[in-house]
């Protein structure tokens, strides 16, 4: 490993890459993006997760106590007709005639299932006593934001290093390197570290502006999350590299790296919790460095956890580099 | 004069079809060497191989005596027809890059003089015109001072006053005892700047020699040259062959002197008579045909 070599191509693709505007302004302005979309979305009352529609009148006179339910938005609707079909394409979850005393749903919707039985009162048995939970209030936003940080993370490694190789594999400059005594690991390792440094940039901007915006909690420490960072960016890189490793088409390594990142933003966790899903997807997703990533960051962000607690995720990470890195050094080709 | 690169009996299949075939090629240091073929003869191929970035299928390759390694890296300089540099990358800046690659190294400043890359050294690279784009790859070719350059069509797609000026470049080069082995589509360029060439078709050469040597070898006639509006249709019959051009009508002839009077002898108008002798493209198509190559 030459030094000097390795230096020349990481400088000249930071070049590449700051001195490219739009691809500079679109990596800057997703994430201003991002944090605005959660400013709007996050930063008044909490998000309704149900929708009904309520036929003529929304005063909720003849409806009782359903229509103060929290999380549920109530619709004013005027016309039946048109709105049967949104119950049928689950753009409604419910719709009520406090009138005619009538309610709709679809028989395969989940929510117009829970509704019809928050609507119909029934409840638990009476003889359950409510008990609440103490502790730190966690809000839903203060639970996704590690996930959508790791996940924009994800995209920026896959799509940012394997298109790229890509496209210097197609235009010939791979070809034009190779004949010079650059190797392949002084080659990969700019690129890595060019990528890594960058994510690693618009990351922090995106978790200070999101912190500057929603105020989300932070317990743990910041080095130990910046660890996690890290770990898991190189990790994504390396999973990126092994597309780019042989791939000469742009729409064979778009299909790929979609094929990759969208499992995995799935399966990870990003939006949802895994609890309840089939127990062999929960141990697919542990096959995912996006899953570890954000495990290991919503431990350290809520739970305040340390490096010893979030070890496990951390030598995961560290594996998967290591076997990725592997792997797209065994399969690269130049040409 | 010491054998730089030799090469023996290579071969190179692709999904059995024998695009290199068994070519033994010697390359004397301070010679340029032109390689000449139609399109799909095997050239690109047989230079890649010999550039290091192909593998042969069988046969050897042997710079300075050595396999090539680590040190035939340090020692070539490639130009390729259409090299991709780095995007909103400056000229500067992917010479600094590659000269990092290399241990002997020339200084910036003679190369960025030699070879005229001042006034657009600091601009980005998708901005050059063609002639100033070939001059940035001569010079990222040159920068590690190279005994051996390959330079594969270099001239292909600029204009004549940019071609003659790169000659002037590989003219230099050439002055200062570097190799260069040069691939081109142009005959007149090869015969202006190549010491020997060989003609490649079928993964084969089919000639080799110097440009002079080769012309005697094969030809000892001279070419009359007349517009194909002056010759008469149906032609008369001469005694020597007849070419016929899209414009124009050649007549081979070792007597020009009694040609002329045969063709005075037609009352075929002269004035417009071109005598020439034959060219490298008059041999590269007498040896590779006249049809087109995909």
């Amino acid at each position: 490993m030459n030094f000097e070599r390795f230096w020349a191509v990481f400088l000249c693709r930071n070049w590449e890459f700051l001195r490219d505007r739009s691809t500079l302004t679109w990596n800057l302005l997703f994430p201003i993006s991002l944090i605005a979309g959660f400013a709007v979305a996050f930063s008044g009352p909490g998000l309704d997760l149900y929708k009904v529609g309520v036929l003529s009148d929304a005063s909720g006179g003849n409806g009782g106590d359903f229509f103060q339910t929290r999380y549920v938005q109530f619709i004013p609707v005027a016309d039946l007709a048109a709105t049967l079909p949104k119950i049928e394409r689950h753009q409604l979850d419910m719709l009520v005639d406090p009138v005619g005393r009538r309610y709709w749903i679809n028989e395969e919707s989940p929510k117009g299932y829970v509704l019809e039985r928050v609507l119909r009162g029934a409840g638990a048995p009476t003889d359950f006593n409510k008990q609440t939970v103490s502790g730190r209030v966690i809000r839903y936003v203060d639970w996704v934001l590690p996930g959508i940080m790791a996940m924009n993370m994800m995209f920026s490694c896959l799509f940012g290093v394997g298109y790229v190789i890509v496209r210097y594999r197609k235009n010939g400059m791979l070809k034009r390197l190779k004949a010079t005594p650059l190797t392949p690991l002084e080659f990969l390792s700019a690129q890595v570290a060019s990528r890594l440094w960058l994510i690693l940039a618009t990351t922090v901007l995106v978790f200070i502006g999101t912190d500057w915006v929603l105020g989300f909690p932070m317990h743990g420490s910041y080095l130990n999350l910046f660890i996690v960072f890290v770990i898991g960016a190189i990790s994504l890189i390396s999973l990126g590299l092994i597309v780019a490793a042989r791939t000469a088409s742009e729409e064979v390594a778009a299909g790929l790296l979609n094929a990759l990142s969208w499992p995995m933003t799935f399966l990870s966790g990003v939006w949802f919790s895994l609890e309840g899903v089939h127990p062999v997807l929960q141990q697919c997703a542990q096959l995912a460095p996006l899953t570890h990533i954000i495990d290991a960051a919503r431990a350290i962000m809520i739970d305040g956890a340390g490096l010893a607690a979030i070890s496990g995720h951390l030598l995961m990470l560290t594996a998967m580099s290591l076997g990725f890195m592997a792997v797209s050094a065994w399969m690269f080709r130049w040409e | 004069m010491t054998v730089l690169l030799e090469t023996r009996h290579l071969i190179k299949h692709f999904r059995g079809v024998k695009a290199v075939n068994g070519i033994d090629l010697t390359l004397l240091t301070g010679c340029c060497f032109g390689l000449l073929g139609p399109n799909g003869a095997g050239k690109t191929t047989t230079v890649e191989i010999l550039e290091g970035i192909q593998q042969p299928t069988s046969g050897t390759i042997r710079y300075l005596g050595e396999a090539l390694g680590p040190r035939f890296r340090q020692d070539i300089g490639i130009m390729f027809q259409s090299t991709a540099l780095q995007d909103h990358v400056t000229g500067r800046e992917n010479l600094q890059m590659f000269a990092s690659f290399y241990q002997r190294r020339l200084p910036l400043d003679a190369l960025i003089e030699a070879c005229a890359l001042g006034e657009f050294l600091d601009r980005d690279t998708r901005k050059l015109s063609g002639g100033q784009r070939q001059r940035l790859l001569l010079a990222i070719a040159l920068v590690n001072d190279p005994e051996l350059i390959f330079l594969d069509e270099p001239t292909t797609g600029l204009d004549p006053q940019a071609r003659r000026n790169f000659w002037e470049l590989i003219h230099r080069i050439k002055a200062r005892g570097k190799t260069i082995l040069l691939t081109t589509h142009y005959m007149e360029e090869a015969y202006h700047l190549c010491d020997e060439i060989a003609i490649m078709d079928h993964g084969k050469i089919i000639a080799q020699g110097t440009p002079r040597k080769l012309l005697a070898t094969h030809f000892d006639d001279v070419v009359l040259q007349l517009p194909l509006a002056d010759f008469p249709d149906p032609a008369p019959p001469l005694a020597h062959p007849v070419v016929y051009g899209r414009d124009t009508v050649d007549i081979l002839t070792q007597d020009v002197g009694a040609t002329v009077q045969e063709l005075l002898a037609y009352n075929i108008p002269l004035a417009r008579l071109l005598i020439r002798p034959r060219t490298l493209e008059d041999l590269f198509l007498e040896l590779t045909g006249r049809e087109l190559r995909t």
